[in-house]
């Protein structure tokens, strides 16, 4: 969790990742730190992340995202 | 003679009134609800104003693009802004221009009252059913003639202050006609739009759809972060054109989307503003082995688009596609530093001779003068050429590849960025000494580099602040000491070998 934690706040250091869960819904992503957030992520944790995962829903907050990551690294 | 790009309206209006025109799926405007629009609109602003810039703050929605055909039928010129901008950069079109009236929608109108324009304020909502003036807005199409200004649309500039390009109704006639050629458009021709409507890309869609009387859809900017629900919505809707940001198109192909579906329906994907890695541009051509593609090169300052390259070979993964040749009745002069013509395989600058080029930057004849400049080769009468700061030359096919930059300017999302625009911004920031922005090529990453006390957390908010948010650097990083050069100026080249 951490990781992701630092990896967010290396996009955008004065969001609180810890707290914030509307980071689609608020706009607080966008299209760039979406593709560089999966390129991060792929090569942190050593997983694939296909096109179906990419969806709102699993980047709207860090929980999402590690959510997502454990259930690919159990893959 | 057509004189007006409103001439295209009047004609498809006649033809296809109710041919759906330009709808974002919420709202539909057809031909006859856009021209019956713009005219109400012209009839309220003619009342007391006339070729003055008028500011259009209304979101992307095909509202907006009425609001900007009222704008031109009532003889004064747009200036499209955008939330998306931030507080500064506005505050700084809004001197630059000092605007005598905007139009904006209920929402926008709320969000006006934050910046210190205190000119008039038009409702969108309020003017659209005004009776029209037939004879008026007549009278006032008699006047004009094709070299009054269309719009003014602003582009980064080095010293932190944006430049507004003023386009008039010749140039952009001029472009739509070769860049309709080019890309075979026609009554069935269904555009994706991608690129927001306060930037000149989106001419490329806009107009021809006047022209040939084809629709336009204009794609909600979110959609460009989820790859499937993009392409969902482009079979969805049957769309056959697009001319994105290679940025975009590369968003679904990164990500494997093509191998789980397919954008069926397109037929002609035109790209440009960036580099398309030949990788991503294969996922692209197999999966749709009978679409064209094109590859556009131009600046803003030549109205849009300039030379084309029609795909028509398979490229190994270290070539680059070649921005081609040039527009019918354009020409490209590759000037060398003697200000001669380049020799085949020499480099030079990517300079434009045509009717397609604009007529300047607004309030700024310092800055205009420097780049329309006298044609070099023409020492008899006067003759301007517009030089980009793009360096080029030309391949063994005799096409044109785009080569490099004369400065710091550089491409990022599709967006024309200048390094000094976010390292003025940047030297605002209380505490900051010194900064120096670089541009990481291969991971298409800006990063900030500074000194100073000051937190990260500081620098990024403040930045929010001052510049919109595709010059927000991706990566800022603070520094104990600014490396130099023998002569006392930041080492940029140092910088550059830090991200790697």
């Amino acid at each position: 969790m951490d990781i992701i934690i630092d990896i967010l706040s290396d996009l955008h250091p004065e969001v609180d990742f810890e707290k914030c869960n509307s980071l689609i819904d608020d706009k607080i992503l966008d299209s760039f730190d979406i593709v560089s957030l999966v390129a991060d992520l792929t090569d942190e944790f050593d997983i694939a992340i296909p096109v179906e995962e990419i969806i709102p829903k699993n980047f709207n907050s860090a929980a999402a995202i590690n959510e997502m990551v454990k259930r690919l690294e159990d893959e | 003679m057509q004189k007006n790009i409103l001439e295209y309206l009047e004609n498809s209006v006649t033809l296809y009134p109710d041919k759906v025109a330009y709808t974002d799926e919420i709202t539909k405007l057809n031909f006859k609800d856009v021209y019956m629009r713009a005219r109400s609109i012209a009839s309220f602003i003619s009342t007391d104003l006339y070729k003055e810039p008028i500011v259009v703050f209304m979101g992307k929605s095909p509202e907006t693009i009425t609001a900007f055909y009222g704008v031109v039928y009532s003889g004064n010129y747009y200036v499209p802004i955008d939330e998306e901008m931030p507080h500064h950069r506005i505050e700084l079109i809004f001197e630059s221009l000092k605007p005598k009236a905007v139009i904006c929608n209920k929402e926008k109108a709320d969000v006006l009252k934050d910046f210190s324009y205190n000119g008039k304020v038009i409702l969108y909502e309020d003017i659209i059913n005004e009776p029209i003036d037939d004879e008026k807005l007549n009278d006032i199409r008699r006047k004009q003639i094709d070299i009054d200004p269309i719009y003014i649309v602003f582009t980064s500039g080095s010293t932190g202050t944006p430049k507004g390009v003023v386009a008039c109704h010749r140039s952009v006639i001029d472009y739509i006609e070769a860049l309709s050629d080019v890309l075979d458009i026609n009554e069935k021709t269904v555009f994706g739009n991608q690129t927001p409507l306060y930037v000149d890309a989106c001419l490329k869609e806009l107009i021809p759809t006047l022209k040939y009387a084809a629709t336009t859809y204009l794609i909600p900017k979110e959609l460009f972060m989820f790859p499937l629900q993009l392409v969902d919505y482009l079979n969805k809707n049957k769309i056959n054109t697009i001319c994105w940001v290679v940025s975009a198109l590369t968003m679904i192909s990164s990500f494997g989307t093509l191998e789980k579906e397919i954008p069926k329906y397109l037929e002609l994907i035109a790209f440009g503003s960036e580099v398309f890695p030949i990788k991503q541009f294969n996922l692209w051509r197999n999966a749709l082995p009978n679409a064209k593609f094109i590859n556009l090169y131009g600046p803003t300052e030549a109205t849009g688009m300039s030379t084309y390259y029609k795909v028509d070979r398979e490229f190994e993964l270290d070539e680059m596609i070649p921005i081609g040749k040039a527009f019918n009745n354009t020409e490209i002069l590759l000037l060398n530093d003697e200000n001669k013509l380049a020799e085949l395989g020499e480099e030079g600058e990517i300079c434009i001779r045509g009717t397609s080029l604009t007529l300047g930057y607004y309030n700024d004849f310092v800055r205009t003068n420097e780049v329309f400049v006298q044609n070099p080769l023409n020492d008899k009468f006067p003759e301007l050429i517009y030089k980009t700061g793009d360096i080029g030359r030309y391949n063994e096919y005799g096409d044109l590849m785009f080569v490099s930059r004369k400065d710091n300017q550089i491409k990022h999302m599709g967006h024309r960025i200048e390094l000094g625009e976010i390292e003025s911004a940047a030297n605002m920031v209380p505490g900051i000494k010194t900064a120096a922005c670089v541009f990481n090529d291969k991971k298409k990453k800006i990063v900030l580099y500074y000194v100073g006390e000051c937190t990260l957390v500081d620098v990024s908010l403040f930045l929010k602040t001052k510049l919109p948010r595709f010059m927000i650097p991706n990566k800022i990083k603070c520094l104990e000491n600014m490396p130099l050069t023998s002569n006392g100026k930041i080492d940029r080249v140092q910088l550059k070998q830090q991200l790697l």
